[in-house]
């Protein structure tokens, strides 16, 4: 990881405002919905439990960007920047945190379950590692298939003590498939912190040890992970196979918007506060010339447009009740007669 | 119709699914060698190891890739070996399989199968024999099959492939050497429908999977006392063929379940409890349920032979149905 001061000015100084500045809105998305439902949960609009990304933005922004469309995309129970990221209507998305009609999953679903196939987003998922056999499978099936797609599997630090990470990145090796396992790292198994509870060196050397081609990153730095995300995702469609990102990082909410989170001290939000994802890209894109108020603009539209997309959720109906029997399944469906 | 053993008609069955339909693949342990049981002989051979595929010895990834696979386009047959170790994929199996299409609002189907082979075979204990449909059944979103016959391993085992819902297909170990016959053509088995296995007036006996066959046994001898017995194979757990169990048992009056399962909560709970809501005034005798009691499987003979239910049993269940009542 190259974290000297004088390397990143550098890149910073080459890097393409055209490229960066979308990225930059897109932080500004995912930060900007995180507190309105942060705001909507204490107003009650939102029902259950969320758990916010916010500072860890980067990861998100770093990676999606450079997915197409079709690319597969699995997530966590912390996926709402993963989802805005790789282009699901933040609308819906609000929506379905709000429980409301027109949710991405028609108020099925809520926060922890948010997915939209439309865009190659196959799932947040309420059960921690459970996404990482998913994506292998959905992986495996792009192999069976010959698509040229690939598929993107981002988990917590947390899931790597879960026997699935073992079983899945073993099995992406052996047949050799093209999936990026992405471990984004807040230093927090839910509230307590995850070295007391991780034996041996970390993910990086549990990846390498299975095989896998792995990378640590700066998780706080959009364009580290960016380029990371880029040089892995070239590389794996090209055809060699799997690998893994190790992105550190650092929630400055608790674990769900409910915890306080006085398992740490002030003086560490705030230092991580000082690394702020989205700051550090505004300071980046002002090296090379972009200015301030190009930036404020960025700011100013994604949080008028998110403010927008709240409002609007509000005012939205609750969905037909007849909805908690449809979708379940064809063959002894209970909408056709409830057993 | 021609003959054929309960394994060959389930082999019959993959094969046939896979040449009618590119998307359908096989996973599971040492399939290329043919699979524990010799179910998947050949099928590596004939349709390249992609498409019968050997996995490591990693059950929740097994599972868990299916759901990935069937989510994404195409139809995983799901070998577990032995149903006793699909315990180590539950969580894709209930949390992620079954809910899934729900969850995300209808987004997509998973159309994947899972052959659980289950029950008592050749003393294998504890972790090798269990029965345990009811944990599926209870679960919305799955479809459970449980067939008892050659033709029906074939009939079912292709309308589950086809089938776009999560699909728990339970053989049963004990049953892949039984012969019987299949027709030679297309033969599709409906879920969900029940098979009257034997016609009867007195009584209704309602069973699955490899019980079928001792039930008929039992029904045979019953017969030579002149009992009548009507014997219902479910075939289907999940959904079960209601209005058949009901029809039946407004005719006989009378409902016993026979099951290898551990009866306690076991799934003839939920048949005794339906027929009972839905026609209590009708019945001429309580209804009544057989199954092992609550102990795990032993190894040795005599004592594994202490949660099987036998040909007597249901003999004697069903005799002290029919007598009359003691006048008191
Ligand atoms: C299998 C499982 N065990 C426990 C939980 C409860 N839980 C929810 S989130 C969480 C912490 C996960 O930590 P990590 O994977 O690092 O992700 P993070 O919350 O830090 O983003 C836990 C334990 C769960 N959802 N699933």
């Amino acid at each position: 990881m190259n974290d000297s001061a004088s390397g990143r000015e550098a890149a910073a100084a080459n890097l393409d405002p055209g490229r960066f500045l979308p990225v930059l809105a897109l932080m500004w998305r995912i930060r900007s919905f995180e507190e309105l439902a942060i705001e909507s949960l204490r107003e009650g609009l939102v029902l259950g439990a969320i758990h916010p990304s916010i500072g860890q933005e980067a990861v998100a922004a770093g990676i999606c960007p450079n997915l197409w469309r079709t690319d597969l995309l699995l997530s966590t129970h912390r996926g709402h920047g993963h989802t805005l990221a790789k282009g699901a209507d933040p609308l819906a998305m609000m929506l379905e945190l709000f429980g409301r009609a027109g949710g991405t999953c028609g108020g099925k679903g809520g926060s922890m379950h948010i997915a939209d196939f439309g865009v190659g987003m196959l799932g947040a998922n309420g059960v921690v590692g459970a996404n990482i056999p998913i994506g292998v499978g959905a992986a495996h099936a792009l192999r069976l298939r010959r698509a040229g797609e690939v598929a993107v599997c981002i988990f917590g630090d947390g899931a790597v003590n879960r026997g699935p990470f073992l079983e899945g990145l073993n099995w992406a090796r052996v047949f050799d498939l093209p999936v990026i396992f992405v471990c984004e790292d807040n230093g927090f198994s839910a509230t307590t912190r995850t070295r007391s509870l991780t034996g041996g060196p970390g993910v990086v050397a549990r990846a390498e040890s299975l095989g896998l081609p792995a990378e640590a990153v700066d998780g706080n730095d959009v364009l580290a992970v960016d380029a990371a995300a880029r040089a892995a995702i070239k590389a794996t469609r090209r055809g060699e196979g799997p690998r893994l990102l190790h992105c550190r990082t650092y929630r400055i909410t608790g674990h769900t918007a409910a915890d306080q989170a006085p398992y740490r001290d002030a003086s560490e939000v705030e230092e991580w506060r000082a690394r702020c994802p989205i700051a550090r890209l505004e300071a980046a894109l002002r090296m090379a010339g972009v200015d301030q108020a190009r930036l404020d603009e960025t700011r100013e539209a994604a949080q008028a447009g998110m403010r927008e997309v709240r409002d609007r959720a509000r005012a939205a109906d609750w969905p037909d009740a007849a909805g908690a029997f449809a979708d379940v399944q064809d063959v002894g469906d209970p909408a056709a007669r409830a057993f | 119709m021609a003959g054929t053993t309960y394994l060959e008609a389930g082999r019959r069955a993959l094969i046939e699914e896979m040449e009618r339909d590119g998307s359908v693949w096989a996973l599971g342990e040492d399939l290329g060698r043919g699979g524990v049981f010799g179910q998947y002989r050949g099928l590596q051979e004939m349709f390249g190891d992609a498409r019968i595929a050997d996995t490591p010895i990693s059950e929740a990834c097994i599972m868990g890739a299916a759901v990935g696979a069937a989510m994404t386009g195409t139809r995983p047959v799901v070998e577990m070996r032995f149903s006793d170790f699909a315990l180590c994929a539950v969580d894709e199996l209930v949390n992620q399989a079954a809910k899934a299409r729900f969850m995300f609002g209808g987004q997509m189907r998973v159309p994947l199968v899972v052959r659980e082979p289950v029950g008592m075979w050749r003393s294998s204990a504890a972790q090798h024999s269990q029965s345990l449909e009811a944990w599926y059944a209870h679960i919305p979103g799955l479809v459970v099959v449980a067939p008892a016959t050659p033709a029906d391993n074939l009939g079912l085992l292709k309308s589950a492939i086809r089938c776009d819902d999560p699909v728990v297909y339970m053989e049963h170990k004990n049953l892949w050497g039984l012969e019987g016959q299949a027709p030679e053509g297309e033969h599709l088995v409906p879920l969900g429908q029940a098979d009257i296995a034997r016609e009867g007036r007195d009584l209704t006996l309602v069973t699955w999977s490899a019980m079928r066959h001792v039930s008929l046994l039992a029904a045979e001898r019953l017969a030579g006392q002149g009992i009548e017995v009507e014997v219902i194979d479910l075939r289907t757990l999940w959904p079960w063929d209601r209005e058949a169990v009901l029809a039946s048992v407004e005719k006989t009056g009378r409902l016993l379940v026979a099951q290898e399962a551990v009866s306690v909560a076991g799934f003839g709970a939920e048949i005794a409890a339906s027929v009972a809501e839905a026609l209590h005034a009708r019945l001429a005798a309580p209804v009544r349920r057989l199954g092992a009691p609550r102990i795990p499987i032993a190894y040795a003979p005599p004592l594994e032979d202490r949660a099987r239910v036998s040909e007597d049993q249901i003999v004697e269940a069903v005799q002290g149905m029919i007598a009359p009542a003691p006048v008191s």
